[in-house]
């Protein structure tokens, strides 16, 4: 009846993960109940659940990727806690089985649901707004795929109490993940979780590439186009052709999984390598779909707080797309100690350096950028220059391992870790924070708190050089990645030092929480009731702050970049009084429930596929059938806001309605 | 007084990292790979502290409350530095690709380390979760301890009996991968006589961090004797025992074979016993 599902699922007998599910578990009880006793779930379901509008999908993109942050950075702290402790002949506290599952769940949630969601949540937000044009190509496609990421979140952290994660590493090489050496469920969750949630990147990055293409504001073309488009249109480029790959990839180890295929087995003809190429060939590109855009935020942050436009635009763009195809040509550099030959090895080598060169074109364009600049050092330019500062180190390792010889004794090494953590967290993670904090405004219609903001940017800094230099030296010391234990004892001062950093960087993320909090209570001190608190220079800065669900009551007329500064220089600094407008009814698209229902289908689908409780599985296909058909047959798709509507909302908010 | 703690445990830290590990080199292709480490880095370093220093030194100089610095709100291009932004990296990189290039194929694994000495034939099966090391030409074996004659080549064939793993010994250079139904070639040598510490750098499941060995080298006339020692203490290694070794067992001190039966290594990574091989249980 229940497959493999029973109560030996539930680790009852493991205290760690039932205290940490069991107060997890009460916070959700306690959130669900307020929410019940306060009767917001109307306002929820209309506003938020059901909600198509990009921004809206954009910010719970963003509440997603933090909360799975606290997620994955437990895990963080478990694995550091764990090496600090377990030198010599100590063992630690965490045995393998349990080390193994947790450093296999840091890296798939790191990427999958934490890099990803907030990058996707950035985009989804930033893109109509800065193209100036009313909502995505496919609102509601865009909701479905937000939906299904948030359907994998649930299934990996389900994982947690019924059943096992993976314990093979985060991208579950065979032959340790197949049937023979892997039988439990841990790798289903990963494979199901990650097609599910893999299938809502794929519809989101056609969604959004699609908007790039096909929707602009009259006049804007791509020369015009603002510089968070551009790398936003190559990392979309970037999804559309590699996760077919993941999707297709994981699917062959599923059949072999599931129905005894060979395709990457020991025996039959299987051939694991295949795998691992065809991994790395979704995994390289996967790397600069989350720093392009965090490049591109990187720019907005820079040029707007120079006061300057952006240094070498063009050369900017050359260089973002030259990355978005150089990055399908170096996926080898990952195993280059499989013992490919020197040819191959060399040249996988000197195209993924080829890379630094557009790269380091990038980080020289925002130094000029600076210079000449009048430069207020808000919170996101901290995040910049803390960037560029912390970047280019990670970019000298990450070159480094490009020479075959030198990565023969650095891979799989923690000074592999402390590379691509280096540019992960030097590059997404502090380009998602500035973009954040850059853009909150805009959201929500008031600032966050400055102090608390450069504090958690300290935290983060320091922390990140605390926790991950003394990993650089690890490596060359000879530790390798993924160890549960180490013998040598001379190795324990600099796992407590890192030890320390991840508890700076806990500080940080918990100063995240205090500063939303203050800024949420302080919102009337914050409040930008201009549309413009940073002297903007692109499109989204036009609007009121929060903008209404149709974003503009008129397209802009668009013929540069920097849209709304030139449209600021020519009316003086004072907003066009003079020309009596009138409004057109909008089309705006309506609710709909359909994301959240297969959402709800695929995670029945996909936890029975888990446990192989086939008639589960049967449901879950038909209910998200019987959704998408349902939707198919929907006749009435948007509402109308009457133009009387649009004009009382732009007498409240519009232009004229601004304090200048 | 925190400044000197600091200034001395960063001292004590760096020195422990130099003295063992990768660049703490006792072979040929560790020392060449540590050259290569150093010079590229000097290379890059080159060009990376300058801009980290023009960054901070731009960013504060222009800040906003400085009126002495010249505000340039339209100034957004030119030719000549973007011809020197592009050139800067591009020089770089067609140094650093020429080291890569010549790199992989001086120091490609399976490519001979001189001709003048001989080198000695290693066989090495990665197990779940121990090291067997075959010596084909003395028809001997041993379990967990690798001992080599010190300045000899060592010539390696590898493979694995059921999932991937990475032979290392950080100390003398290159890893490669061990790989089920498949053959991987390194060569290394130790130059001196020492003990090294080798491992697995692939996860390979539960008992992965025990896959630590020692690599002891020895001169020539003890390895001999060892040889000896090994074949005259017995214990035969063939299709049959081997598959007691194939279950799923974390280290457990060392052993060693002094009879092993012809062919076994060959037979091991090609395969044709695979299909016997125990699964992994929960």
């Amino acid at each position: 009846m229940l497959g493999r599902l029973s109560w030996a699922a539930i680790p009852f007998d493991v205290p760690v993960v039932m205290i940490a599910a069991g107060s997890v578990g009460f916070i959700i009880f306690c959130l669900l109940a307020l929410v019940t006793v306060k009767g917001w779930w109307p306002y929820l379901w209309r506003e938020w659940i059901t909600s198509v509008d990009h921004k809206r999908i954009g910010v719970m993109y963003i509440i997603l990727a933090l909360l799975m942050l606290v997620r994955g950075f437990s895990d963080a702290l478990l694995m550091r806690s764990q090496l600090a402790l377990a030198a010599g002949h100590a063992q630690g506290y965490l045995p393998p089985e349990h080390y193994d599952q947790i450093f296999s769940a840091h890296g798939t949630i790191m990427i999958f649901f934490v890099a990803m969601p907030f990058v996707v949540g950035l985009m989804n937000f930033v893109l109509p707004l800065q193209l100036g044009v009313r909502d995505v190509a496919f609102p509601v496609l865009n909701s479905v795929s937000f939906w299904l990421t948030a359907a994998g979140v649930l299934l990996v952290n389900v994982s947690l109490v019924v059943g096992e994660f993976a314990r093979t590493g985060w991208l579950a090489y065979p032959p340790l993940s197949e049937l023979a050496y892997s039988p439990g469920v841990g790798v289903d969750y990963y494979l199901w979780s990650l097609q599910i949630s893999g299938l809502g990147t794929l519809l989101s990055g056609i969604n959004l590439l699609t908007t790039i293409l096909k929707l602009r504001a009259p006049g804007m073309g791509y020369r015009q186009m603002p510089i968070f488009c551009w790398t936003a249109l190559a990392s979309n480029l970037l999804i559309v052709a590699s996760f077919p790959i993941l999707t297709a990839t994981f699917a062959m180890l599923l059949l072999d999984r599931y129905c005894g295929f060979h395709f990457f087995t020991n025996d039959l003809g299987g051939n694991p390598m295949m795998y691992v190429n065809l991994i790395w060939s979704w995994g390289h590109p996967e790397v600069y779909i989350l720093i392009l855009p965090a490049f591109g935020v990187f720019s907005e942050v820079v040029a707007t707080f120079s006061g300057k436009p952006l240094f070498g635009r063009r050369s900017m763009v050359m260089a973002t797309m030259a990355i978005c195809v150089l990055s399908f040509l170096v996926w080898l550099h990952h195993f280059f100690t499989m013992g490919a030959g020197a040819d191959v090895n060399g040249f996988f080598g000197i195209m993924t350096m080829l890379i630094a060169v557009p790269t380091g074109v990038k980080i020289f364009n925002w130094l000029f950028t600076l210079y000449g600049g009048r430069i207020r050092f808000t919170t996101p330019v901290y995040w910049a220059v803390g960037f560029m500062v912390t970047f280019v180190i990670g970019g000298m390792t990450g070159v480094l391992m490009a020479i075959p010889p030198a990565d023969f004794v650095l891979h799989n090494s923690l000074f592999l870790i402390a590379h691509f953590h280096n540019v992960v967290i030097g590059g997404v993670v502090f380009g998602v924070m500035a973009g954040i904090t850059y853009w909150f405004p805009k959201a929500f219609g008031f600032s966050l708190n400055e102090r608390l903001g450069k504090a958690v940017f300290w935290c983060w800094f320091f922390g990140f050089y605390l926790a991950f230099m003394p990993l650089y030296m690890l490596g060359l010391m000879g530790a390798t990645r993924r160890m549960q234990h180490y013998a040598n004892p001379h190795w324990q001062p600099l796992m407590l030092i890192a030890l320390a950093g991840a508890l700076l960087i806990l500080l940080g993320i918990a100063l995240t929480g205090v500063q939303l909090a203050v800024s949420i209570r302080h919102r009337d001190r914050y409040r930008d009731v201009t549309g413009d608190p940073w002297n903007g220079r692109t499109l989204e800065w036009s609007t009121p702050s929060p903008p209404p669900a149709w974003n503009y009551s008129h397209l802009p007329q668009v013929d540069r970049p920097d849209a709304f500064w030139a449209m600021k220089q020519q009316r003086g600094t004072a907003p066009d009084r003079s020309v009596p407008r009138t409004y057109e009814t909008i089309h705006v698209p309506r609710n709909n429930p359909t994301g959240f229902y297969l959402a709800f289908f695929a995670v029945l689908l996909g936890f029975s596929l888990i446990w192989r409780i086939w008639w589960g599985a049967g449901l879950g296909l038909l209910g998200a059938l019987a959704v998408g058909l349902m939707q198919a047959w929907r006749t009435h798709g948007e509402i109308e806001v009457h133009a009387d509507q649009v004009a009382a909302f732009e007498r409240l908010h519009g232009p004229k309605g601004r304090p200048v | 007084m925190w400044l000197r703690a600091i200034l001395v445990t960063s001292a004590a830290i760096s020195m422990a990292s130099c003295s063992e590990g990768v660049l703490d080199p006792h072979g040929p292709v560790g020392a060449a790979e540590r050259v290569i480490l150093y010079d590229s880095t000097a290379i890059m370093l080159a060009v990376i502290i300058p801009v980290i220093v023009l960054t901070l030194v731009f960013a504060w100089w222009f800040r906003a409350g400085n009126r002495r610095a010249r505000y340039r709100p339209d100034w957004e291009y030119s030719g000549r530095i973007e011809m020197i932004i592009w050139s800067i990296p591009a020089l770089v990189i067609l140094f650093l690709g020429g080291i890569a290039w010549t790199g992989s194929h001086d120091l490609d694994p399976p490519a001979p380390l001189g001709e003048s000495v001989a080198p000695l034939d290693i066989e090495v099966v990665s197990l779940d979760w121990r090291w067997l090391f075959i010596y084909p030409h003395e028809a001997i074996a041993s379990l967990n301890r690798l001992v080599v004659p010190a300045g000899v080549p060592l010539r390696f064939r590898l493979t694995s009996t059921t999932v991937m793993n990475s032979f290392f010994v950080p100390q003398l250079g290159s890893q490669i991968y061990t790989m089920p139904n498949m053959v991987t070639r390194l060569n290394l040598q130790a130059d001196q006589p020492g003990t090294f510490e080798g491992l697995s750098a692939q996860f390979s499941g539960d008992g992965f961090s025990d896959m630590r060995f020692d690599l002891v080298s020895t001169d020539r006339e003890s390895f001999k004797a060892w040889v000896g020692t090994t074949k005259a203490q017995g214990g035969v290694l063939d299709a049959r025992t081997f598959e007691a070794l194939v279950k799923p067992a974390k280290v457990d001190g060392v052993q060693s074979y002094g009879q092993v039966s012809e062919g076994l290594f060959d037979s091991i990574s090609s395969g044709h016993r695979t299909a016997a091989a125990p699964q992994r249980g929960q």
